[in-house]
């Protein structure tokens, strides 16, 4: 059987060749011309796909996928004031969006406040301007948190975030036990790729999993950190370095995890990953079934774990920004609609579709309207969700997931053989590794080996885009004469007795940070006064640039 | 010998998405250019601080956060303060196009939006450094 295929393929391939001269192919074409069972090799259907829902996961970590329940609908939302963003919840929730994912500004971001000189200009401005207790209680009004499920973008103050949330709950009268989201908490790619850092990397990890004990005891069903590639692959990443980095994140979190004393049973079935659906359909579905594969063979055979959900890689994905064009911004409506079709088959848990308008500013609520529409329409009209894992079995796609996988684990020794992720970091290896892929795509761009629609081909002279949403400066002013008001009112004594107990909290490394954030939440000191305590004591990553 | 262009590419503010910055700086410098690259999460003071003390012909700021009406013109005024009012500013990033002309009258020579290919900015500094 074999052989007769090679025997054709051969024939097939000679026929070709001879007409290419006639009809010639594209050039730079990335894959073979065609697959077949030979790509595959002794293809064991138990080891590599197995069943949905059981080891190791290729084909999806649910038994029927979105045939029971779709993925969560999770728009990434959030500028200017909490009582900006709170609108935009409450609007994105009655338009059937299934959760929330808050965005904040950058200032709230590496925690500083918006009265602090360093905010100048940033309020409000990437996401919502987050100071206190106070404006997450407005920033969740009205919105049972019994009830939605909340992902929250933060990382080095993912803590003092957390605990305002479980704070706001317990105002609207929810036991931290019924919480459900996720805090992205994910502090290694902000070294490699994203830049919110605040701490060196040793506090900051154990302040990573001070978040993990504290929540697999008191916040059981939240999801403690997200993996994200996403960034990683925004940065300019290919598809195999994004899962690559990331897995070897996710192992270093369990390493610094294992070393404070923890079992792996207990924190590995609330991590959860991030991946960004870019616009290679196929090459992204790959990528999808790739990871769950590396990830659960990571969790049984290198850490150990035997509980199944242990082994499981649950992911939330975003299409890609980056893949965005300012450049007839109406053509980003169907790249995102691509980008969906291959989270989808991909088979993701929750997905945020990015609006037209994004390669220009922040999205208008129209625009989100139509991003949030494209992932209803991929749900409910395209019959891409009524399966599951519908593309497995086909020979190409199958042998782009063998591929992703390989390169995926000679990433990951590599990394391993430096020392592990935080070292790879340090030395600036996988920034490295990320920058000369994001220099070979510009100039594959400019010397147009890749074409960008309406970038590098078809382009067209058009007017400048209108409607543009634009947060106000007087945002800024606006949110510092709350900070104001707020360190008027409350009780500074209390403010000040939370802030040093936190204070002796940190100089022992042995102490679990959580409770005492808790305590400092609760009496209304600022993100930027618990931050301040922290970068006191732990003072500041500097990074090292080459390029 | 003719003198090398000496380019400062810097990204002020808190924004850290440094993809473009670090892609035109390595393309300025396969032009043949002398590129600093400042890192990411510096203040207008630290910008310009830099700017004179490696004795730059040109400075490139990439922006994506939406605070370039502030930081931008910032750069520039410390700039002219600490008396380097002479030096080829350029900016680049996510930037409304309702924002440029604002952005040209507080003395930055020209702005880059996504899509631009990065031999247009070597042509514009090559035609435009005195």
């Amino acid at each position: 059987m074999a052989n007769e295929l090679k025997a054709k393929l051969e024939a097939y391939t000679a026929k070709v060749e001879k007409s290419l001269a006639k009809n010639p192919e594209r050039v730079n074409l990335a894959h073979n011309r065609l697959y077949t069972p030979l790509d595959l090799g002794d293809f064991d259907y138990e080891a590599k796909l197995g069943i949905p829902g059981e080891y190791p996961f290729t084909r999806g970590v649910q038994p029927t996928m979105y045939r029971g329940r779709f993925w969560t609908m999770r728009m990434y939302a959030g500028f200017s004031t909490a009582e900006e963003s709170n609108k935009r919840y409450r609007y994105l929730l009655e338009s059937g969006g299934t959760g929330l994912s808050c965005a904040f500004d950058l200032p709230t971001q590496i925690g500083y406040d918006s009265d602090d000189p360093i905010s100048e200009g940033e309020i409000g401005k990437v996401g919502v301007a987050i100071d206190s207790l106070r404006d997450m209680e407005i920033l969740f009004d009205q919105i049972d948190l019994g009830k939605v499920s909340t992902s929250m973008t933060i990382n080095a103050p993912a803590s003092v975030l957390l605990a305002m949330y479980i704070a706001v709950a317990e105002k609207q009268g929810v036991p931290a036990d019924k919480l459900n989201g996720t805090i992205q908490n994910d502090i290694l790619k902000e070294y490699a790729a994203r830049g919110t850092y605040i701490f060196p990397p040793k506090p900051s990890m154990r302040l990573i999993t001070n978040i993990f004990e504290y929540c697999s005891k008191n916040v059981p069903n939240w999801n403690t950190i997200s993996i994200s590639g996403y960034h990683i692959r925004e940065a300019g990443s290919t598809a195999s370095q994004e899962i690559a980095f990331t897995i070897a994140d996710g192992i270093a979190y369990c390493d610094a995890a294992i070393k404070a004393g923890l079992k792996i049973d207990d924190f590995a079935g609330r991590l959860s990953f991030f991946w960004n659906a870019h616009n290679n359909v196929l090459e992204e579905v790959a990528k999808f079934r790739a990871s769950r594969r590396v990830w659960a063979k990571v969790m049984k055979e290198r850490f150990g774990a035997t509980n199944p959900k242990s082994w499981m890689l649950r992911v939330h994905t975003q299409t890609a920004g980056s893949m965005l064009t300012a450049q007839q911004p109406e053509n980003n409506v169907v790249r995102v609609a691509l980008q969906t079709a291959a989270a989808v088959l991909g088979g993701t848990q929750s997905l945020h579709t990015n609006s037209k308008d994004e390669a220009l500013a922040l999205p208008t609520e129209a625009s989100v309207r139509v991003a949030l529409r494209t992932q209803q329409i991929v749900a409910y009209e395209s019959g891409l969700a009524d399966v599951v894992d519908p593309l497995g079995g086909s020979y190409y796609v199958e042998a782009l997931t063998d591929q992703i996988e390989k390169e995926c684990w000679e990433y990951i020794k590599k990394i391993d053989d430096i020392g592990g992720a935080v070292v790879a970091i340090e030395k600036g290896y996988i920034q490295k590794e990320i920058q000369d892929s994001a220099y070979k795509w510009q100039m594959d761009v400019e010397s147009k080996k890749r074409i960008i629609v309406g970038v590098n081909q078809f382009q067209i002279k058009e007017e400048a885009p209108e409607g543009l949403l634009r947060v106000d400066a007087s945002v800024g002013e606006f949110q510092k004469s709350k900070v104001a008001k707020l360190k008027a009112e409350r009780d500074n004594a209390a403010v000040a007795e939370k802030l040093a107990a936190l204070e002796v909290a940190c100089k022992d490394e042995h102490v679990n940070l959580m409770p005492f954030i808790l305590d400092a939440v609760r009496v209304y000191a600022t993100l930027g006064e618990i931050c301040g305590v922290m970068r006191k004591v732990f003072g500041l990553y500097q990074a090292h640039t080459t390029l | 010998m003719e003198k090398r262009i000496r380019v400062l590419v810097a990204k002020p503010g808190l924004d850290g998405h440094d993809r473009g910055a670090k892609v035109v700086a390595r393309a300025l410098r396969d032009a043949g250019f002398e590129v600093i690259y400042t890192g990411i999460r510096l203040t207008p003071e630290q910008i310009a601080e830099a700017a004179l003390q490696e004795d730059v012909d040109v400075v490139a700021m990439s922006l994506l956060s939406g605070a370039h009406n502030t930081l931008f013109p910032k750069v520039v005024a410390v700039l002219k303060e600490k008396g380097a009012a002479g030096k080829l500013i350029i900016g680049g990033g996510v930037i409304p196009e309702a924002d440029i002309a604002g952005l040209k009258a507080a003395g930055v020579s020209e702005v880059f939006t996504p899509g631009t290919p990065t031999s247009q900015i070597v042509e514009y500094i090559k035609a435009n450094v005195k």
